[in-house]
């Protein structure tokens, strides 16, 4: 479909952009930053911060025959509005002269934050927007070095509590309406309002018991100001210090993109990242704890053989002689990534092994949470792992160890235990657990092999769109543990006695792209992520239900 | 390649010795008379200028309230990387529960630190103050990290002219502009 165009003129050059777009977007579009608080591009317009003035001009028609006016070199006679106006709020025509830079508009910007920062309490070094905070970054751009204000600043509640995770500092607050439209839009429900008038105007919850939502916390992200900080973060540690990569979540196969922020080895928090093909720039309140569970003291910190501690390399060399005594069943997981998840596919077929896997399974949110609460199950179908969709327990392998059929088991990540394994189970075959954290899989398990958690490895995850999306390694790993791709190669080369060096995740990619053609392009996944063709799977029944961007059916249809 | 210097040939009257060791003399005991200018530390101790930097120190106000809301600028700005701040929240029954934020600690690495002074600079609250204290020792690398409790006895009073959070204070129990 082509899209339709109009000319327009901003700060003097001409350029041909996208009609029916507001002039804030298209002035983004060229690369001119109109500054803003209240516009959000995934919400209503509101026009109620009046940051984003400019100037705005139509060519001018001979009022008699209605023919556009020109100047003597042959350019149009432009009748300029004769006010600012808000450039959310104002969509572009055909020949529609813009300005953004002259000195009328930077007077409006800096008389817009005189007002704003009028009773603004000015307690940056308290604040934990502060770094990230565009009223920060407007007034040192546009603003005025000192207030000429004298009488006292309106005095407003400083500490509500919202949900039992937002703080809400109504003095911060500069009236952008944001998180009203966030709550009334995307969550469907009033959670924050409006009181008082003036410059009184306050934000406010509305009194009712339960004001929670699993997406209450993008409002803290929508904030421009300080005026609602995540309580989980407050006084954590200032923006400037944490480092942001790009990840991906793991909560669930929606695969919402994040932004993992961290300093010193340690996560403080994740964000989501914009992603307009996956999850606009929302995600969910539970995908951002996610981490907390790899800083716990439950952690899988060092490889064990028969329950006593040992050095990893050994642990490696049990494995292989463990594997080597036959009838192996591999445990495969759709945490692992697609390099992983293939690498596990080449050992299974050189030990012989038969892959088994569990689903997990949660209730579908029909928003950013879906039924499958792992992100790579695509990934399992695509490299073969399965070819239906997994129950939800391992009871088939279970059956399988109490006949004798399977001696020995290469857990990765999966807890046996929860899912159909007793007991004496373990005593009857030979259990190799891999894994980040402990649970009683580990603690029964012949070898422990500790691996890396999501945060600690980079890797492409294929998320319930068939989108093949990458994320990077936020933090160092622990020292005594092992990359599972570096593992699952190091017994595929001991165990077929081959002599290879072990390859990169990006060799790796390379040889997934040369063998399956749905992914022949993942070698090279930009940060929004590959869209692949995902009918050759229409058949399976994938549990996930209609959400944002997502459509059940969707790959059995053509792509959007 | 080596440059051979030719040395001068001393004159008859220098090589005659005794009057270069009595001209000698002549200034040592000239200066026997004058006043001295070393000084005899430690028994005595320097006068330090105004504006001296010496070890940085955390300062409360007139009222003994601690200055530093923990914002963690010094530690940023520090070239060094000798400051460290553990940010934590005041207790809701402290008086000064209005200020939300203290430091739960602050180190200070006084091996690292290189006294440069723009810890003080950055300071929004101005509660961290380079002092007069130059001579720093200790017997373990442990003795040389100061803690908050070492850094505000250090520190001691410093009088503030703005006084902003009182002001905050005052103006919220009067209920402001209402």
């Amino acid at each position: 479909m082509d899209k339709k165009t109009v000319k327009v003129n901003i700060n003097g050059a001409d350029y041909e952009v996208e009609a029916g777009r507001n002039v804030l977007e298209t002035c983004r579009s060229v690369g001119i930053e109109i500054p803003h608080f209240c516009y959000h591009p995934d919400l209503k317009v509101a026009g109620s911060c009046r940051m984003c003035l400019v100037y705005t001009g139509m060519p001018a028609r001979d009022r008699a025959t209605g023919e556009l006016l020109k100047k003597e070199d042959g350019s149009f006679e432009i009748a300029w509005m004769p006010k600012p106006a808000i450039a959310c709020g104002t969509n572009v025509a055909e020949n529609m002269h813009i300005i953004t830079d002259s000195e009328a508009v930077r007077d409006c910007r800096r008389s817009v934050l005189e007002f704003i920062l009028l009773n603004h309490p000015l307690d940056c070094p308290i604040c934990d927007k502060a770094g990230e905070c565009r009223l920060q970054e407007y007034a040192h751009a546009y603003g005025r070095e000192e207030s000429r204000y004298v009488e006292n600043k309106n005095v407003k509640p400083k500490k509500t509590e919202v949900a039992g995770k937002i703080m809400l500092d109504a003095e911060r607050c500069i009236q952008c309406s944001r998180c009203i439209r966030f709550c009334n839009e995307f969550i469907g429900r009033s959670i924050f309002g409006f009181t008082k008038r003036g410059s009184k105007t306050e934000i406010a919850v509305y009194p009712e018991a339960d004001n929670d939502s699993n997406y209450l916390l993008n409002v803290v992200d929508g904030c421009p100001v300080g005026a609602l900080t995540e309580k989980a973060f407050r006084f954590k540690m200032r923006t400037w210090f944490l480092k942001a990569v790009d990840g991906i979540c793991a909560e669930s196969s929606a695969g919402v993109n994040t932004r993992v922020w961290s300093r010193e080895g340690r996560i403080y928090r994740i964000t989501p990242r914009e992603n307009s093909a996956v999850n606009q720039t929302w995600m969910s309140d539970s995908g951002r704890y996610v981490f907390e569970r790899f800083n716990s003291e439950n952690r899988l910190s060092r490889a064990r053989i028969d329950s006593s501690p040992c050095e990893l390399s050994y642990a490696v060399d049990r494995c292989v002689e463990i594997l080597k005594l036959g009838s192996v069943a591999v445990v495969a997981n759709a945490w692992q990534t697609l390099e992983e998840q293939y690498a596990a596919g080449e050992l299974a077929k050189a030990c012989g092994a038969r892959i088994f896997m569990a689903s997990h399974l949660g209730e579908d949110d029909g928003k950013l949470v879906s039924a499958d609460r792992t992100p790579n199950m695509r990934g399992a179908f695509l490299t073969g792992l399965v070819d239906s969709y997994p129950g939800g327990d391992l009871s088939e392998l279970a059956g399988l160890v109490r006949s004798g059929a399977v001696k020995t088991v290469l857990c990765l990540r999966e807890n046996l235990r929860a899912l159909g394994f007793e007991a004496k189970d373990f005593k009857s075959a030979n259990i190799i657990y891999c894994g980040a954290l402990e649970n009683e899989t580990s603690a029964s398990a012949k070898v422990c092999v500790p691996l890396r958690s999501e945060f600690e490895k980079r890797g492409l995850w294929v998320n319930r769109q068939f989108r093949v999306q990458k994320f990077e390694r936020a933090v160092e790993p622990p020292r005594e543990t092992i990359d599972d791709l570096e593992f699952l190669m190091a017994l595929l080369r001991d165990f077929t006695n081959a002599s290879f060096s072990i390859p990169s995740v990006g060799d790796v990619r390379r040889v997934i792209a040369s063998k399956i053609p749905q992914l022949k392009d993942c070698w090279n996944v930009g940060p929004e992520g590959l869209q692949i063709d995902g009918s050759a799977f229409a058949e399976i029944d994938f549990p996930e239900t209609d959400a944002m961007h997502f459509y059940k059916n969707q790959h059995a249809c053509s792509k959007e | 390649m080596a440059i051979i210097v030719e040395r001068k040939r001393l004159s008859f009257w220098e090589r005659l010795y005794l009057p270069q060791i009595v001209s000698g003399l002549f200034i040592t005991f000239k200066n026997i008379f004058k006043p001295r200018v070393t000084l005899e530390y430690p028994d005595q101790s320097p006068v330090l200028p105004v504006g001296y930097r010496g070890a940085p120190t955390l300062v409360k106000d007139s009222e003994g309230r601690e200055k530093c809301v923990s914002c963690q600028l010094c530690e940023f700005v520090c070239p060094s990387k000798a400051i460290r701040v553990t940010p934590g929240e005041i207790s809701p029954d402290c008086e000064y529960s209005y200020i939300e934020k203290a430091p739960k600690d602050f180190k200070i690495d006084m091996l690292r630190c290189i006294f440069c002074g723009l810890c003080q600079e950055a300071c929004p609250e101005n509660a961290i103050v380079l002092q007069n204290e130059f001579s720093i020792n200790g017997y373990s690398r442990g003795d040389f990290v100061r803690h908050k409790c070492d850094l505000y006895a250090a520190g001691g009073v410093m009088p503030d002219k703005i006084m902003k959070w009182k002001k905050v204070r005052d103006n919220a129990e009067l209920g402001g502009n209402r």
